[in-house]
Parts: structure tokens; C-alpha cells; sequence
């Protein structure tokens, strides 16, 4: 498998405090790949590189390289904005804008220009689709998308990445606020998705990551410990960390 | 004895709610008293020159002519109405987008610096008397514009400046209040989409806190509306309706202030002061109910 995503030494700063340490990692195209650990081990962080979300936080500092199809992100001639534009985010909070759902999908493919109004029927249509929403909600596209309930709300915010056509899809713990039934059903598009993108996930569940991902990272302090294919990592984990984690030892 | 000692220990917990609760209650009543008997009093004075002394309502609200001693005395007070409505709006108008820029550089720009240097400046705004803000109008604004523009510098433009930086801390604040209260989900979601930060601001920020950016413009307008002294000084004071921004005129307020202690309780002319005083009060409430409407079409 192609890797489109290469992690060199990097290390990250949170003013003085160090959140990364020398990650180094290859994630694979059209894949699904989870990141897990304890709570502040650093995935989410690592995360938020790749679309370098982290830069709105003020003294942030990062070392090292991180590449996207050959390209490193963190070089002073990358556009921000097209970097994003290609790197989707979910976020762990649903954060559907005050606006109709037909106007939310279609938010992103109007930041980039476009304003034909077919064009843009099109992309909304597909984008939900692709999130598995459309049947429910196709008859009432002007209603507001908080009128939604929290599942669809998420999903209309994954239908909503997915309208910039992304090739990477970035999702920061989506499913923690959700009943298990909407988990289920968002676990579900994300395997539908993995055909056509490349899916990062953070998850605080296990059991998820080892339901529906193909490789999984282990985070321990800033540190990658392990990274192997999910299988492999979660029934024959090579690190004792690693093990006493997945077993409920702590974290 | 243990049921003796749990009523003694209850006793005295009884008496303390009964007394928070009188206490309150008495507070509130005072104040629903004191604003009743407020509106009370403007209107019933108000409604005497209709009632009492024969001026025609409609005369009073359209009348473009006011003179109160005159023989036949007329009262028409347009022109007042008109002032205040001018000014107060121009001042809105003025004042709405530098205190939505401002908010804007204090939450989304600079929030350190806005934070720590710009807040406190514009707080120390709302702080000066309003006799300050009408002497630098008066001696700094009018002459500017008398030399300026023809006419003698007094009038709609001068008062509407004036009122402008007196209302900006109003609509400056509450503008910053509900950007720094937009959940940072929101920009975050437009931010990962590809949006710059310019589209984030007019796209996501500014029609999310619209309804309450306009709760802000509307407070401010009735902040001018009322305001009398700085007004009064630079207004110019001529009882008619201008032909240009630059022609003395006068508001509501003014006109009360300037004639309310040169006439006798009781007379007609006073009793037309009041029917000024209940048009401002009756304007007031309309403010206060667009605010509420307003708040409840809040989107978050």
C-alpha cells in the first residue's frame, strides 16, 4: 500500500510544554487508520498537524516534517487554506452552522468559488449520499441543520467535509457524543468511505478502532509505542504498554 | 428528645427563608412601584394637554411649527421627533461599524492586545460625563464643520458625532460579548473547511451574532435617543426641521431640558413638555420590546 501521509521526527510545542516527540509514521492511502491512548498522549494533537488546526493556538511550535502526497505541509509556501481544502475535519462536538442543512454542505464548495446553482444541487446531493443521510433529510434541505438530531448532525457535518472533496479525511473522536446506535451507523459510512479516502481517526474506544480500522497507532505520552496493523496490535501487541493498555490495565 | 431538638433546629431555618423571601419581595415591589408611578405621572401629565387643554394628538405629531407662548399657542412637535430620530440613527449608522470592526480586532484579530488595551479604553468611553462630550463637541466639532460645511456648525451632523462616540461603547461591547461567546466549534468547522479567516468572520461570525449585533445598534440608538445635555450644546435648538444636516434644530430632549424650568406646573406649555417626555418613554419601550424580539431570534 502507498503511504500518503509521511511523519518524520516531529516534535510539537505547546509553549514550553512538549506534546510530541519524534513521531515517525507512514499512514496508508485509502485506509482506515485509528490513533488511540489515554486522554493527553498526544493523538488528537497529531491529528490536528495534518491539517495544521493547531496553528490557530497561539505558541504552537513544530519541528520535523510532515508530508501529504510528497509535499511538506509545514513549508512556507503551502497555502493553509488549500491544505484544509484536501485534508477534511470531523470534530468530536457535531458543529453543524446555524444554517439550513442544504446550506451547510454546501458552505465549503462556495468558499471555493462556486456559485452555480446546479453545480452546487449536485455536490449537496452526492456529499449526502456519501454520508448516508440523503433519504432522510432530502424532502427538507431548507430546514435548520440544528433542528437535526446529534447522529445526523454528524453525519451532515462528515457530508460537509466531504463536499470539498477531500482525499483525507481527518475524524477527532466523531463518535464520543453519540448513542451507540448513531456510532454504529457512522462506523458503518466510514467503511463505506475508506474505498475512496484516506481515513484518520482518534478514538477513545478499543473496541472501535479495532472494529473498523486497519492500522492502529498507540499513543503514550507524546510517543507513538506501537504501530501495527490493527489485528496484529490488538492480539499480539509486541509492547508491554501497549498490552497493559488494550487490557484495561490503565488509561 | 430527639424529635424536640430536630424541631428547634428547624425553627430558626423557617424564619430566615420568610425573611429572604419578604425582603425580596419588598424589593421588587418598590422597584415595580417606582416605575409605575413613574409612567404614571408622564402620562397623566402628558395625556392633560390632549385631554385637558384640547391639543389635538395628530396636531402634536405632525405639527411642523412649535410656540408654546404664542396667541393662538401651537404645538407641533415634528420637529423634536424628527431630531431625535435623525440624530439618534445617524449615530447608529456611524457608530455600528466601527464597533463591529473593533469587536471584530478585540476577539478575532489581536484578542491579546484587544483583551488587555483596547476594552478598557472603550469601557473608560462609557465613563465620561455626557457635559464632556458636549463641550469637545461644541468646541471642537462645531467650529470644524462651521468652517467647513456653510451654515454655523450646529445641528443633526455635529449632535449626531457626538452621540456616535458616546454610543460606541454600547454597541462595541455587546458586539464583542456575543463574537467571544460563539462557540469555537463553529469557526473551527469553517476553518477546516478551507475558509479563511475573512470568510469565517462574514460568512460564519457576523450572521450567526447578527441578532445580537443589532440588539447592540438598537441599545445605543435608544442610548442617543435619550441622551439631552451633549446633545443640547450642539444642536443648535431651533424649533424647526432643518434643510440640512448642518442647520440648528432640536430633539425631543433638548426641548424639554432647555424650557422644562421656565414653565409653570400646571400650564399648557408645561403639560406639552410632558406629551414630549411620554413620546421618549413610549419610544423607550418600543426599544426595550426590539431588543427582546430580537434575543429571541437568537440563533444559539
Amino acid at each position: 500500500m502507498n503511504s500518503i501521509i509521511e511523519i518524520k521526527d516531529l516534535n510539537l510545542y505547546y509553549g514550553e510544554f512538549q506534546a510530541l516527540r519524534n513521531i515517525s509514521l507512514e499512514i496508508p492511502e485509502k485506509a482506515i487508520t485509528a490513533f488511540i491512548g489515554p486522554s493527553g498522549c498526544g493523538k488528537s494533537t497529531l491529528l490536528r498537524t495534518l491539517n495544521r488546526m493547531n496553528d490557530m493556538i497561539p505558541g504552537t511550535r513544530v519541528e520535523g516534517t510532515v508530508s501529504i502526497a510528497g509535499r511538506s505541509i509545514y513549508s512556507n509556501d503551502v497555502d493553509v487554506e488549500t491544505l484544509r481544502k484536501r485534508v477534511g475535519m470531523v470534530f468530536q462536538q457535531a458543529n453543524p452552522f446555524p444554517k439550513s442543512i442544504y446550506d451547510n454542505v454546501a458552505y465549503g464548495p462556495r468558499l471555493h468559488g462556486i456559485t452555480d446553482r446546479k453545480r452546487l444541487d449536485e455536490i449537496v446531493e452526492k456529499s449526502l449520499r456519501s454520508a448516508v443521510l440523503w433519504h432522510e433529510v432530502k424532502d427538507h434541505l431548507k430546514r435548520s441543520a440544528l433542528s437535526m438530531s446529534g447522529g445526523q448532525q454528524q453525519r451532515l457535518c462528515i457530508a460537509r467535509a466531504l463536499a470539498v472533496e477531500p482525499d483525507i479525511l481527518l475524524m477527532d473522536e466523531s463518535t464520543s457524543a453519540l448513542d451507540p446506535i448513531s456510532t454504529l451507523k457512522i462506523e458503518e459510512l466510514v467503511q463505506e468511505l475508506k474505498n475512496r479516502y484516506t481515513i484518520v481517526m482518534v478514538t477513545h474506544n478499543m473496541h472501535q478502532a479495532a472494529r473498523v480500522s486497519q492500522q492502529t497507532v498507540f499513543f503514550l505520552g507524546g510517543e507513538v509505542v506501537e504501530y501495527s496493523e490493527t489485528k496484529q496490535l490488538f492480539s499480539n501487541p509486541t509492547d508491554k504498554r501497549t498490552e497493559d493498555y488494550i487490557s484495561g490495565r490503565f488509561g | 428528645m430527639a424529635q424536640s431538638f430536630e424541631r428547634q433546629k428547624a425553627k430558626p431555618h423557617v424564619t430566615e427563608e420568610w425573611v429572604g423571601r419578604v425582603y425580596t419581595l419588598l424589593c421588587i415591589f418598590l422597584l415595580v412601584a417606582t416605575i409605575f408611578s413613574m409612567v404614571y405621572f408622564v402620562a397623566s401629565r402628558g395625556l392633560t394637554t390632549f385631554f385637558g387643554d384640547g391639543v389635538n394628538v395628530l396636531e402634536l405629531l405632525t405639527g411642523i411649527k412649535w410656540n408654546p407662548e404664542g396667541e393662538p399657542a401651537v404645538f407641533g412637535a415634528l420637529p423634536f421627533i424628527f431630531g431625535s430620530f435623525s440624530t439618534s440613527i445617524l449615530a447608529a449608522l456611524i457608530s455600528a461599524p466601527l464597533g463591529f470592526c473593533a469587536a471584530v480586532f478585540m476577539v478575532e484579530i489581536a484578542p491579546r492586545f484587544g483583551r488587555k488595551y483596547l476594552q478598557p479604553v472603550i469601557e473608560l468611553l462609557a465613563g465620561i460625563p455626557s457635559v464632556v462630550y458636549g463641550f469637545v463637541g461644541l468646541s471642537v466639532i462645531v467650529p470644524l464643520f462651521r468652517d467647513i460645511f456653510p451654515g454655523q456648525g450646529l445641528g443633526i451632523a455635529a449632535g449626531a458625532l457626538v452621540l456616535s462616540i458616546m454610543i460606541l461603547p454600547t454597541i462595541t461591547t455587546i458586539a464583542t460579548d456575543a463574537l467571544a461567546g460563539l462557540p469555537s466549534g463553529l469557526k473551527e468547522g469553517s476553518y477546516a473547511l478551507g475558509s479563511t479567516r475573512w470568510q469565517t468572520i462574514s460568512r460564519i461570525v457576523l450572521p450567526t451574532t447578527l441578532p445580537a449585533l443589532l440588539t447592540g445598534i438598537v441599545l445605543g440608538i435608544a442610548r442617543a435617543f435619550g441622551e439631552a445635555l451633549a446633545v443640547q450644546m450642539v444642536i443648535g435648538n431651533a424649533p424647526h426641521i432643518p434643510r440640512s444636516l448642518f442647520e440648528s434644530t432640536s430633539t425631543l430632549t433638548s426641548a424639554i431640558t432647555l424650557s422644562m424650568g421656565n414653565t409653570a406646573m400646571g400650564s399648557v406649555h408645561n403639560n406639552a413638555l410632558w406629551s414630549l417626555a411620554l413620546i421618549l418613554m413610549l419610544m423607550t419601550f418600543i426599544f426595550v420590546f426590539i431588543v427582546r424580539w430580537l434575543e429571541g431570534r437568537s440563533k444559539i
